[in-house]
């Protein structure tokens, strides 16, 4: 009895040993695995809806600023037209806003600052770990959506922007509930000074209850849809389809 | 139970066979033998993607001006501190550790507030782990240490209930290092910051959160070393069988060993 026992928990302890240094890159690689470990994904969001609703994400002082904010991603831009605009001052510049609207939309940079402005001392939050906290000002998302007018069939906002990352355009969605958040602002300034080239000129998304990889820099066109689907990847961002990080980066 | 002497029913002798350790108690170790194992891989994977740690609000490493770190692994093996023999996957991958570590932290939450409510409402925490006045009098703690320390360890009757060492190590675990690590947890998510903001303020900010975070899990960790180690010197068959099975031999006192 006693020697099966020991067997046994030779046996038990031999599988757990195996599970765990070649299981888990096994388990990791099986598709059905891999679905229920996205399942709790799903969850995870449901659950922050219900528990976070509409409250604003903390805004800090003056006094809280990181010295420096660390720049991340895509830092500078290669494309010619967006290389002209930058030396111009974004002068010419408009952002687009077009797809499910009433009224597709040439918004010039100076109208997107004429528009009444939203100014907010946030943590940002890398998926890596890291924070760093900075004040950003510009118009909200909501405003400037309601301008275009939704058609009833929109449920994302994807921002196309002007950089490449590894090859590939950079681009972000998110949904109307966190499109039309009070916090959520299309920033052209950072600590009281026009946004840099590293730091998203002339137009970055701020969407203060999600992580960095959905702050958007170098906005160039805002695209309302009805699904992620056929965008790309197809999994609603850049990081997402490069990377497989989850759409929901509220984690 | 192997025939208890009729003479002295209510005092089990060394040698004898006795029930130990609730069918609940067994259930959720073999569970967090699982679960934290995986939680701690996914976790180290995690870290590996920015292995510094801050404490305050924010804490990134802006090239040529990082903010202050406390701990700073990323000179260590090219920026990948922890290998792949201790990391889920094996291979960097921070978005799967992610999803590793965030769906199986439902599993941990699950299984610690179920404990942690049966232990309370059915008095597995009033009886087995809370320490006794007695017994925390720092001449009875200090006894107890040199016992430990001398490898010897609570034989016969006495070895029926746990000593004040192991009631502090388990109590600490379950009221102290899992609840810190999964508040913690919590408070690296930024839509429950805006949810719940006085929990990430009761850890001092988010990148003290992470650290007390990584504390908790170093804590873990450190439990498990020398619980393996007390398991291996007590007997560790008799040791592993009593957490399957429940039954447990109870040690016999040195006098009585032939």
């Amino acid at each position: 009895m006693i020697l099966s026992r020991r067997k046994l928990i030779g046996i038990g302890a031999a599988g757990a040993g195996g599970l765990l240094l070649g299981g888990c890159d096994r388990l990791n690689q099986t598709e059905g695995f891999r679905d229920g470990l996205k399942g709790a994904t799903g969850l995870n969001q449901r659950v922050h809806r219900l528990l976070v609703g509409d409250s604003l994400a903390r805004e800090f002082s003056e006094a809280d600023i990181s010295p420096v904010f660390k720049p991340n991603g895509s830092i500078a831009v290669a494309d010619p037209a967006y290389r002209a605009h930058l030396a111009q001052g974004f002068a010419s510049w408009a952002l687009r806003i077009d797809g499910l609207v009433r009224q597709p939309l040439m918004l010039p940079l100076g109208a997107l600052k004429a528009m009444p402005q939203r100014s907010q001392i946030t943590r940002h939050d890398c998926v890596e770990g890291w924070s760093a906290i900075g004040k950003w000002q510009g118009p909200q998302l909501g405003a400037v959506l309601a301008l275009a007018g939704l058609l009833p069939e929109a449920r994302y906002a994807v921002f196309h922007c002007a950089d490449m990352l590894e090859g590939a355009p950079y681009y972000e969605s998110i949904d109307l509930v966190e499109a039309f958040h009070p916090q959520t602002i299309l920033a052209w300034r950072m600590n009281d000074a026009p946004l840099s080239e590293p730091h998203g000129a002339p137009l970055r998304l701020r969407v203060e209850r999600q992580l960095g990889y959905k702050q958007a820099k170098y906005v160039m066109r805002i695209e309302l849809t009805a699904s992620l689907d056929g965008l790309y990847g197809g999994n609603g961002g850049h990081w997402e389809d490069a990377r497989g990080y989850q759409w929901y980066a509220g984690i | 139970m192997s025939d208890p002497d009729p003479a002295t029913p209510s005092a089990p002798r060394g040698g004898d066979w006795v029930r130990r350790h609730h069918p609940v108690t067994r259930l959720w170790h073999w569970t967090n033998v699982f679960v934290v194992t995986v939680m701690l891989m996914s976790g180290l994977m995690i870290f590996n993607a920015h292995p510094r740690l801050y404490w305050g609000h924010y804490g990134a490493n802006a090239k040529g001006h990082p903010d202050p770190a406390w701990l700073d692994l990323s000179h260590i093996n090219n920026g990948v501190p922890f290998p792949g023999a201790v990391t889920i996957p094996s291979t960097y991958s921070l978005a799967d550790a992610r999803l590793w570590h965030f769906a199986f932290a439902w599993v941990l939450v699950a299984g610690l507030a179920l404990y942690l409510g049966w232990s309370l409402i059915g008095g597995h925490l009033r009886r087995d782990l809370a320490p006794r006045a007695a017994e925390l009098a720092p001449a009875h703690l200090w006894h107890d240490i040199r016992q430990h320390a001398r490898l010897r360890f609570p034989t016969g009757a006495a070895a029926l209930h746990y000593n004040v060492l192991q009631k502090l190590a388990y109590g600490g675990v379950l009221l102290m290092l899992l609840p810190g690590v999964i508040l913690t947890g919590l408070t690296m998510s930024p839509a429950l910051d805006a949810g719940i903001p006085w929990l990430v303020d009761l850890f001092g900010g988010r990148q003290s959160a992470r650290s007390v975070h990584f504390l908790c899990a170093a804590g873990l960790v450190a439990f498990f070393v020398v619980h393996i180690a007390m398991v291996v010197l007590a007997g560790p068959i008799n040791e592993v069988r009593s957490m399957l099975t429940g039954w447990y031999r109870l040690p016999s006192e040195p006098e009585e060993q032939s």
